[in-house]
């Protein structure tokens, strides 16, 4: 005779583990810190080095200085340059539950694993070594996680996520938000990168994120070609700024505007 | 993850959570209904992939600390990251054994705080004056503190 096992759902009697709602419980811990900020703005791109976290930069001390409480986080774990790039300097004061953010220039409040990390050391985790590409993903969006949830990000009007090269934690950002964040995308002028940055803005278009429009950055140089312009048409979305090697303050003024 | 007792039908709860300290865990389950206990074991592997979610089997009553995963799990984190400007002394707190003091110094910088906070948090939660390596141990193996 078969033994009659129930199936999970099945089990509904309580059980203190209560896995489902610790994890629910992290959720509502994002969602709650994030509440006093008027609007998340995810600065991506599918290609690396197309200087995402310099327009991040960028973007974020220009809209400080109109006036703007701005607020930048580094999610680029892996290759963390936005404390730099913002002269916010370490440590990190923690208080009352929470992690107050390091204030750059201009006032932007920002954190990176760069804070977190010793000079030169790459991001390593304890663990096994075996099998650890089974892992280490999820640690990483744990640690997206904590620098969203447990950061005292306080009231802003706009917080700026610099993401690394790819599509995979702009998901991880969606899912950890209460809602899709906006996207603003970076690009190069080639067609290469026309190439990498669409499947970037396609991903972020499925996944409900609103396109705020794209940056062709390194512009009227070197690099040939008109992928700001090309995305821009495809998508239906504004051409922010081009923005040249050396770009001035003017240049940054005008695309805080058009954010 | 949930454990069904097949010959009385009922889902066996929780009942204890070890933490050998060689990467695996060992959770014990019981039937409500005739007793019976069976344990999960998990390999260094898979009790990473726990740790890495941010969850304790068993559930926990403390609050997690600020970036609580980062710190714990991060190897290469920098010494001087971080002020504890949040950690008061107060009249209730716990007073630390010469023995404890020791044994927490050799926690690495980057986590010193956070570990002193929670053990401090539990010995008040438990009515404990004094935390020693005794209390050490315990709230090690009841939180699910591994290399803490």
């Amino acid at each position: 005779m078969p033994l009659h096992i129930r199936t999970y759902h099945e089990l509904t009697e309580a059980d203190r583990s209560e896995l489902g709602a610790q994890v629910g419980a992290q959720r509502r811990r994002v969602a709650e810190r994030l509440a006093p900020v008027r609007r998340v703005v995810a600065v991506m791109s599918g290609k690396g080095g197309v200087g995402k976290s310099f327009v991040t930069a960028g973007l974020a001390r220009a809209l400080a200085r109109a006036g703007r409480r701005v607020g930048a986080l580094d999610a680029d774990l892996n290759g963390p340059t936005l404390a730099r790039l913002l002269a916010a300097a370490g440590p990190l004061a923690v208080t009352a539950g929470a992690v107050e953010p390091v204030v750059g220039a201009d006032g932007v409040r920002c954190v990176s694993m760069a804070h977190l990390l010793e000079d030169g050391k790459p991001l390593a985790f304890k663990g096994p070594e075996s099998d650890a590409f089974i892992w280490r993903g999820a640690l990483e969006a744990a640690a997206l996680r904590e620098l969203l949830g447990d950061v005292a990000w306080g009231a802003l009007d706009v917080l700026l996520v610099d993401l690394p090269p790819g599509i995979g934690r702009f998901h991880e950002l969606a899912d950890l938000l209460p809602a899709p964040p906006d996207v603003v995308t970076v690009t190069i002028p080639t067609v290469e990168s026309a190439d990498a940055v669409r499947r970037a803005l396609q991903a972020a278009r499925d996944r409900g994120a609103r396109l705020v429009g794209v940056i062709e950055n390194m512009s009227g140089g070197a690099f040939a070609g008109d992928a700001g312009d090309v995305l821009a048409r495809e998508f239906a979305i504004p051409l922010l700024a081009r923005i040249p090697f050396g770009p001035n303050d003017p240049v940054w003024q005008e695309l805080g505007e058009r954010l | 993850m949930k454990f069904l007792c097949v010959d009385c039908d009922r889902q066996m709860t929780f009942e204890e959570r070890r933490i050998p300290g060689d990467g695996t865990l060992a959770a014990a389950f019981k039937c409500p209904a005739c007793g019976r206990v069976v344990a999960m074991l998990t390999n260094p592997m898979e009790t990473q992939l726990v740790a890495s979610l941010g969850v304790k089997i068993g559930g926990t009553t403390i609050e997690p600390e600020p970036l609580e995963t980062i710190r714990s799990q991060v190897a290469t984190g920098r010494e001087d990251a971080f002020t504890e400007d949040g950690e008061r002394k107060t009249d209730n707190a716990p007073r630390w054994s010469a023995e404890a003091q020791e044994r927490l110094e050799r926690v690495p910088t980057f986590v010193r705080g956070m570990v002193k906070k929670i053990y401090g948090d539990y010995a008040k939660e438990h009515g404990i004056a004094e935390i020693t390596p005794a209390v050490m141990d315990t709230a090690r193996t009841e939180l699910g503190l591994e290399g803490m």
